[in-house]
């Protein structure tokens, strides 16, 4: 599903968006956790198309997210997000949006879009 | 081509820049991307270790055209039981590396399963010293 349908959907708020062309750009696949080490465990496979979610607001998932070359990130529960964290993820190019709320719900929305576990 | 990085002890704020450089340098000498992403998973990992369990050390990344090393050389505490420490899981992570994402105990096996050479050395109050190695075929 394109992000900007998801984002409408949801809803999201962007915070961090590097690229417009990031809108039209589908995702398939979401993980979801607040320890990184299970995601860079657990990510896998088409890095670009998965949303990677959580509640970590600061350096070490945007990182997370850099390594394993996830181009958006989705912090729950509208956390305060330092706009220092918002400018390395602009020099980064990796989108941060926030969604107002629980992890429960962002995972249950996204599942029912029709959004695949990361592999 | 031969570079090392310092990296402090309990250093959460700069923690993952140096795995963050060594993708950047990577990636403008055009080494494949899958290539890139392990060394980067398994990089960060080790820097991240070396951070939350050990005095602080270096990382020495070494290029080569057919392979890409990296050494992660810490001042110790060292591990006791290299075994243990592999499991899936186990982790003697402080609450603060937990509060940082850090000590799903997942680190070292993926590390493990991310290179194509993997060796680590270390005892009860020595360094540990993790070498690492990547095949690069084009
Ligand atoms: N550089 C190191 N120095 C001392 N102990 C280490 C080092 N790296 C790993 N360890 C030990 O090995 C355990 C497992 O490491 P790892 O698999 O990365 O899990 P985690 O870092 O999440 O605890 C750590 O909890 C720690 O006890
Ligand atoms: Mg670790």
């Amino acid at each position: 599903m394109k992000l900007a349908d998801i984002a409408d959907k949801m809803p999201l708020k962007f915070l961090c968006l590097p690229d417009d062309d990031l809108l039209d750009n589908d995702f398939t696949y979401a993980f979801a956790s607040d320890l990184m080490s299970d995601a860079l465990y657990l990510v896998n496979h088409d890095a670009g198309k998965t949303l990677l979610l959580t509640g970590l607001v600061n350096t070490q998932s945007l990182i997370t997210a850099e390594m394993l070359d996830i181009k958006m990130l989705i912090y729950v529960r509208n956390k305060e997000v330092p706009q220092e964290l918002l400018n390395l993820a602009k020099d980064k190019e990796i989108g941060i949006a926030a969604f107002a709320g629980t992890m429960f719900k962002a995972c249950g929305l996204l599942y029912d879009f029709g959004l695949k576990e990361a592999s | 081509m031969i570079k090392t990085f310092e990296v402090k002890s309990q250093d959460f704020q700069s923690a993952g820049q140096v795995s963050s450089a060594i993708k950047k340098l990577l990636k403008q000498l055009a080494v494949p991307a899958d290539i890139i992403r392990r060394i980067a998973v398994a990089s960060y990992e080790a820097e991240i270790n070396m951070i939350i369990h050990s005095l602080g050390g270096t990382i020495v990344l070494d290029i080569e055209d057919d392979n890409i090393a990296l050494t992660f050389q810490d001042e110790g505490p060292g591990i006791k039981d290299i075994d243990l420490a592999m499991q899936p899981g186990y982790s003697t992570a402080s609450a603060k590396a937990r509060e940082f994402g850090f000590g799903a105990g997942m680190g070292l096996c993926n590390i493990k399963r991310m290179a194509d050479y993997f060796h680590i050395s270390s005892k009860e109050n020595s360094p540990t010293v993790l070498s690492i190695g990547f095949k690069v075929i084009e």
